[in-house]
């Protein structure tokens, strides 16, 4: 029985000792403790928050840079593309020009190889008409150096004429 | 580890096997010693004493005498306990006292309780009891006062250190002291007080709930010590029990709202002709929570030193030290337990005081 009992001098230390463990703990230790351990958890929920935010901007940074290079990339593309067909019509026109001058040229050389041919032509004509006039005079000459002989082409035409 | 499992098993069977034998010849061969009286002596032991014993016979062996504060009606006497256990031992029947002696004259000690004589110098005896003689208010420095002392300097000392380092580290990883108790303070904080105690108010209560789990727990582990400065059933007695107790149960009816006194005097969804019978039911209740916390603790650690005492008096039930082998290795195993055990109590204690705490200024949700 005397172990159920309540003791009260025991009752009346544990109601000193206890109460002021109590008050010295909580002014002392709990105070001090909890608030460096929550201030602390504080700072580390404020740091992983700021990490995860700042997570997040990289992230759209990075998008925004994707973004913005692909943009580049569209452009430069565009550039060489657009340099290429500017290359390759400069090279066409300058194909079709100097294929035109080409056949001016040619053309050119052609029309004056004809008129220097006309022009030959014309003064071999002339010149054949003299030899021929010369060449008929002296065959004229020839001819009718003779009585019998301008006679027999006389007959000669004159049977031509005839036949006509 | 195996091995020595093994090896422990082995000392175990031969043990028990040759027990036996050498049990029963020294039966016979001792029963002409003094009677070893194993429930006086485990009770001896887990009561409170106005002396500190270390070691050696129990009446002349080396012990701290303790101081003896009494309130008389010839005022208030101090003077230390060794004027009591140097005193005579008076033999009464069954019954055997201590007569004081120089400034304890006058008074005697029977089973640590303190007596004044009466006219003819003798305390009267009914059924084993003391009856008639008058009992001074005692306020000695006991070995559970002394136990009280040395625990909550402990406590204060662990603490204090603690809270020195946060200060001048400010809110750093903790090392040291610190990193091995700050998950056991934010654990009382988080997983006891702020998941059973609303949001709003569970602050409050922290200090309080930090300080039972630590005073519960530390004095549990100091009582497992078997020598000075443990060794004293401190929190197995029904004395700090009841007080813990009883500050649970203040700061549950100071607290309690508006809402927790309705569920008392008017329950809802209980019809009006059950209310009086409700009521006296809920009125009980408020009581039978920390009655129930008193007892709990008193219990698990009075009923853990008293196995640990059962199992080595089998050494000296059967008066030979070979019995050892069997309850030394049995005795560490509950020793073991007991550390398990005073964890336990403590968190159990810590958890449902701020369970009824947590009850009482809960808000309505209805």
């Amino acid at each position: 029985m005397d172990l159920v009992t309540p003791d009260l001098g025991l009752l009346f230390w544990t109601g000193i000792v206890f109460c002021s463990l109590l008050f010295l703990l909580a002014k002392f230790a709990w105070k001090p403790i909890l608030t460096a351990v929550n201030d602390r958890e504080k700072s580390i929920s404020d740091a992983l928050e700021l990490a995860e935010k700042t997570r997040e901007e990289m992230k759209s940074l990075k998008a925004e840079n994707d973004q913005i290079l692909k943009e580049a990339r569209a452009e430069r593309d565009a550039i060489l593309k657009d340099a290429k067909s500017t290359a390759t019509s400069m090279i066409d026109d300058a194909k079709n020009k100097s294929k035109d001058e080409a056949q001016k040229i040619v053309d050119a050389a052609k029309d004056s190889i004809r008129s220097e041919k006309a022009a030959a032509m014309a003064e071999l004509k002339t010149h054949v008409a003299a030899l021929s006039l010369e060449i008929a005079e002296k065959v004229v000459r020839t001819e009718l150096s003779s009585d019998e002989k301008q006679k027999a082409l006389a007959n000669n035409l004159a049977s031509d004429i005839n036949m006509n | 580890m195996d091995r020595v499992v093994k090896y422990f098993g082995l000392a175990f069977l031969i043990a028990l096997f040759s027990f036996q034998a050498i049990a029963s010849e020294s039966d016979v061969a001792h029963e002409a010693e003094e009677e070893f009286n194993v429930s006086e002596m485990i009770m001896h032991h887990v009561k409170d004493a106005h002396e500190w014993h270390l070691w050696g016979p129990e009446h002349g062996g080396t012990t701290i005498y303790l101081p003896v504060i009494l309130k008389t009606k010839d005022g208030i006497k101090t003077f230390s306990s060794s004027h009591f256990y140097h005193g005579d031992i008076i033999h009464d029947g069954k019954n055997h006292y201590f007569k004081g002696e120089g400034p304890a004259e006058g008074l005697a000690m029977f089973h640590e309780k303190i007596y004044e004589l009466d006219s003819e110098g003798k305390l009267h005896f009914e059924n084993g009891h003391v009856h008639g003689n008058v009992k001074p208010i005692d306020f000695s420095i006991t070995k559970n006062v002394t136990s009280l002392f040395i625990g909550s300097f402990i406590i204060f000392l662990m603490m204090f250190s603690c809270a020195r380092y946060y200060k001048r580290n400010g809110a750093v990883a903790p090392k040291g002291l610190a990193k091995f108790m700050e998950p056991l303070i934010v654990f009382v904080q988080d997983e006891i007080a702020k998941s059973h105690i609303n949001e709003k108010n569970y602050k409050r209560f922290v200090p309080y709930l930090l300080t039972i789990f630590f005073f519960i727990w530390i004095n549990n582990l100091l009582g497992l010590i078997p020598i000075f400065p443990g060794s004293a059933n401190l929190t197995g007695n029904i004395t700090i029990t009841l007080f813990l107790a009883t500050l649970t149960l203040i700061l549950t009816l100071v607290n309690g709202n508006k809402n927790y006194w309705g569920h008392i005097f008017s329950p809802p969804g209980v019809p009006k002709a059950l209310l009086p019978i409700m009521i006296p039911i809920e009125i009980v209740g408020i009581f039978t929570k920390p009655f129930a916390l008193m007892i709990r603790l008193f219990a698990n650690i009075t009923a853990g030193h008293i196995v640990i005492l059962a199992l080595i008096s089998l050494i000296f039930i059967n008066k030979h030290e070979a019995w050892g082998a069997l309850s030394v290795p049995m005795a560490l195993f509950i020793s073991v337990l007991e550390l398990l055990v005073a964890a336990l109590q403590a968190y159990l204690f810590a958890l449902l005081s701020a369970l009824f705490i947590g009850a009482a200024v809960e808000e309505a949700h209805h």
